[in-house]
């Protein structure tokens, strides 16, 4: 054994890695398909030496000389050389797990699996004194809407509805709602009445142009056109920072966009410019003051995701990074953002377009609203908890930092009701809607815990696209431009493999989908003219401070 | 599900003839109570039309209370009418001390007062009663209103009629809103009894309503004094109804568009689309749901049936003019008004409201793509 190989304190073996690589020298046929499918070149060509030692079975005589064998065949070793497959565990090019060279093996040879142990990896992540950044999610998958019940379900006494014959009123309202007084009256007198607009209550959340590829967004966007035009789903999207991409900005499909702008600009010079040529406003703007996978930061687009293009929209050079800062460099707090950013949006609009801020879920989020239901401008609040998915973020910010959804959205839903204000100023919540899979659940919970409307990224990249994150912190490499599926990725080689058409069709299914299982949550429960938004009898937790801390029935 | 039983009639008559026509409804019904309002009252009442009478049951302590913080606001008691039963209560029927109504001259400072504060004093002081009341459990307040009587109580319908005399001449009357309870989702509460009041406005419903919670949250948090309290479901109807009629000073035909709202191809077709589509948005808050049929009396005497969206409810209106009825059930029609053309008796769907106006002489059919009357 050579004492000088080089074993330096980051030196890991196999074993102190999350994801471990089982090859099977039996099946694969080396075609290499793996090794060059896998993003962070995890795998690479290997040449194995392999000694096999030759010994002559005892007592046996040699047949041609009559004697016993072993007397001229002494035992011997030889040594061959194979090829395969070898996993780096190098930290920097540690696998992710994404499971892309399963996929592409023809014979299944390859395939990751989780250590069962602590990983190593952790300890080592932050080479350079970088800490790590990462794209995806929080790595947890706890959740307190999965334990959420819905128990308010007319058995007898009143008919149950059907949830496929009955008709359903599953709309909702974005845009500031008048006291109903105060509306009869400013109709009458002619007066100015804030925009609001009827969509469905599950919006995708706000994806940049530029976090997504154009492959993923042009699937969405087509979807989402798809929803609104064919099915009569006035299902609505978020564009995140970024812009917008020009032709979007001028054609009918805009109505169906939520435009954002958030604390770098990024994007805003392209969608002031197209302004005087729009043919429909925008359904909102939204004004990102925060999101909930990384609190109290800016965006982060990493310089491998700025190509010519995404550098032309968002109007910077390409091939550098571009974070945004983590609050509006104009503004120094709420009341100055609501005053002045609001106002200024609303302006821009002829005060025809929804504009309102979203914040991470946070200790401030109380104060926040409390801002802007005296601000007659403001026309709602979006909530991102914690569990908030984002293209890059470190890691810290991500695993620990934030407040979750759902007392964060109770608390505020219950501070309107004591303001009297409850839907008047709409609250959209978002963070982990679904992570674990159970959307309709999930959206439900939250609605009758007093959202107005539900927000999802993470679960409509999964769901509609294939992404491979999940909350164990697989692939999640989305930051770096070298995501697998191409969903999130800007290189053109990796994202000509999502076929926009097959996205657009997932997220009609997706949608369609939700609409049956909503159905199914709230028929049983009586209701079908109105969104349950604050039906919070219904729920019920077999947590009891969970249902404490939330208000609602405590059952086991 | 609950019995109703409502009588409209020129000329007065007996709360019996509800109560009797309840109980030929009352199969599978489990009789957890009954509850009466009665207006345009005739007898003794009939003199002190404009003043309040203060319908309640009370224990000797109650009424000792009652007395003394009546007089320390500057009340002075009229006629009183106590329904003493003297035989034991019917089983199932606690026994009470005292069901009074009593009429009440308001303190002399308040002669000045504008009709809207003088009602909201009025809400104010039967609030205060019954507070005191929760507190102490000797006093349960129903209304304190002019012209109004209600009468609550747990057990069954008819037996209770008996058991409190309640065909005496002094509590006939021209309105009669009755209803035989049939307890689902609660305990028994004498408050949960239908109908419901509030400041001349009376409703009641049998039914669920599963957007309870939220409309309940939304009344409470509007600061209206009598937004409270809340013992059914149903209880928000009339104050939805109050809503409409004094928060937002709109007609009886609004209450179906902000209950239950067109839909969206039908509000397109509309006349009053820009108004109906602004009081949609406005009052989506008060949208109902479930399974509900809604029969009520206005301040001026008019009286209504409303089914929700669904129309999952039976509720049927007939009569003949002078006389009409509004009941859950066609029996309970065919029991108390016989003698009617029963080919024009009306079973109002999803988008009709059915109205008796105060001259009781036809039923007029308000349908929700009808142009609505003027709102002033
Ligand atoms: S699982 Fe993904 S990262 Fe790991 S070796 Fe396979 S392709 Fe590479
Ligand atoms: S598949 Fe793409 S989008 Fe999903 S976690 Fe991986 S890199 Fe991110």
């Amino acid at each position: 054994m050579s004492a000088n190989t080089a074993v330096t304190p980051s030196t890991l073996s196999q074993r102190d890695l999350p994801w471990q690589i089982d090859w099977d020298i039996r099946t694969c046929t080396l075609c290499g398909r793996c090794t060059a499918v896998c993003p962070v070149n995890a795998i690479e060509f290997g040449t194995f030496r392999k000694r096999t030692i030759f010994t002559p079975p005892l007592g046996l005589l040699d047949k041609r000389t009559d004697k016993p064998s072993g007397q001229q065949d002494r035992p011997s070793s030889t040594s061959s050389v194979y090829y395969g497959i070898r996993q780096r565990t190098d930290p920097a090019y540690a696998c992710i797990g994404c499971a892309m060279c399963n996929m592409v093996c023809p014979n299944n040879a390859i395939k990751p699996h989780k250590s069962e142990s602590t990983d190593l990896l952790r300890f080592h992540r932050d080479r350079g004194g970088q800490p790590r950044t990462r794209g995806g999610r929080r790595n947890s998958g706890d959740s307190v809407l999965d334990q959420i019940k819905f128990m308010r379900i007319s058995m007898l006494t009143d008919p149950a509805l059907d949830a496929g014959r009955h008709e359903f009123e599953l709309r909702t309202l974005i845009g500031r709602i008048l006291p109903p007084a105060e509306a009869l009256k400013t109709q009458r007198e002619n007066g100015w009445m804030p925009p609001v607009r009827e969509i469905y209550p599950l919006m995708i959340g706000s994806m940049s142009f530029g976090a997504l590829s154009p492959n993923m967004w042009e699937g969405l966007q087509m979807g989402v056109a798809y929803l609104n035009e064919e099915l009569g789903m006035p299902v609505r999207m978020c564009t995140g920072e970024g812009g917008c991409p020009p032709r979007l900005l001028r054609s009918r499909f805009l109505k169906y966009v939520i435009l954002q702008i958030a604390s770098g600009y990024f994007g805003w010079d392209e969608i002031v410019h197209a302004i005087p040529h729009m043919k429909e406003d925008p359904c909102a703007v939204e004004i990102k003051y925060g999101q909930g996978a990384k609190p109290g930061d800016g965006g982060l687009l990493q310089w491998h995701k700025v190509n010519q293009l995404i550098a032309a929209i968002r109007g910077v050079p390409p091939g550098v990074s571009l974070p945004s800062p983590p609050t509006h460099q104009t503004k120094y707090s709420i009341e100055e953002a609501v005053a002045k950013m609001i106002q200024s949006m609303s302006m821009a609009w002829g005060f025809r377009v929804p504009v309102y801020p979203k914040i991470s879920a946070s200790s401030t989020s109380l104060a926040v609203l409390n801002n802007l239901t005296r601000n007659p401008y403001a026309a709602g609040l979006a909530i991102d908890g914690e569990d908030g998915g984002t293209g890059a973020a470190y890691n810290v910010s991500m695993n620990h930092m934030g407040h979750p959804i759902a007392s964060n959205l109770r608390d505020c839903y219950l501070n309107l009701v004591k303001l009297g204000k409850q839907n008047e100023l709409p609250i959209i919540a978002g963070g982990g809607t679904g992570k674990n899979g159970n959307l309709a659940a999930n959206a439900a919970a939250l609605i009758m815990l007093g959202a107005s409307a539900v927000q999802i990224g993470k679960y409509i990249m999964q769901a509609a696209a294939g992404c491979l994150g999940s909350e164990g912190d697989r692939c999640n490499i989305c930051n770096i431009g070298r995501c697998p599926k191409g969903i999130t990725s800007q290189d053109p080689r990796l994202y000509r493999r999502l076929d926009p058409e097959q996205v657009a069709e997932r997220v009609v299914d997706v949608y369609v989908g939700f609409d049956t299982e909503l159905k199914k949550i709230v028929a049983p429960l009586g209701r079908s003219t109105s969104l349950p938004i604050g039906m919070s009898d219904a729920l019920g937790i077999a947590d009891r401070f969970a249902a404490e801390r939330l208000q609602i029935k405590y059952v086991v | 599900m609950c019995r109703l039983f409502s009588l409209t009639s020129s000329v007065p008559i007996s709360p019996m003839r509800a109560i009797e026509a309840l109980d030929v409804m009352k199969e599978g019904h489990d009789g957890s109570g009954i509850g009466l309002f009665l207006t345009d009252l005739a007898g003794p009442f009939q003199d002190c039309k404009h003043l309040p009478i203060l319908s309640g049951i009370f224990t000797h302590a109650g009424l000792r209370r009652m007395e003394e913080f009546m007089s320390s606001q500057g009340f002075t008691p009229g006629y009183r009418l106590t329904l003493e039963a003297k035989e034991s209560p019917p089983p199932g029927t606690p026994k009470r001390d005292i069901y009074l109504s009593q009429v009440f001259e308001p303190p002399s400072a308040w002669t000045d007062l504008a009709p809207a504060v003088r009602e909201r004093e009025l809400t104010k002081t039967r609030l205060a009663l019954r507070h005191m009341g929760q507190a102490e459990e000797d006093m349960v307040v129903f209304s304190f209103w002019p012209d109004v009587l209600m009468i609550k109580e747990v057990g069954d319908p008819m037996e209770i009629g008996q058991y409190l005399g309640l065909d005496r001449e002094e509590v006939y009357a021209g309105r009669i809103l009755a209803q035989g309870r049939q307890n689902t989702n609660y305990g028994i509460n004498l408050y949960a009894c239908h109908p419901f009041f509030i400041q001349g406005v009376s409703t009641m419903t049998n039914g669920e309503n599963t957007a309870f919670v939220p409309i309940k949250e939304y009344l409470g948090s509007q600061g209206v004094p009598g937004y409270e309290g809340y013992q059914s479901d149903s209880e928000v109807f009339t104050h939805i109804l109050h809503f409409t009629l004094k928060g937002l000073g709109l007609s009886l035909e609004a209450y179906k568009h902000v209950i239950t709202p067109l839909q969206d191809d039908d509000l397109e077709a509309h006349p009053d689309r820009d108004f109906l589509h602004t009081m949609k948005q406005a009052c989506r808050r008060l949208i109902i749901d479930g399974p509900n049929c809604v029969i009520g009396c206005l301040p001026d005497k008019t009286m209504f049936m409303v089914q929700d969206r669904k129309k999952l409810r039976p509720g049927i209106v007939g009569g003949r003019p002078g006389l009409f009825a509004f009941s859950s059930e066609a029996c309970g029609l065919d029991a108390a008004i016989p003698d009617r053309d029963k080919s024009k008796d009306f079973q109002p769907m999803h988008l009709d409201t059915a109205i008796v106006s105060p001259d009781c002489q036809e039923v007029r059919i308000c349908r929700q793509t009808q142009p609505l009357p003027h709102q002033h």
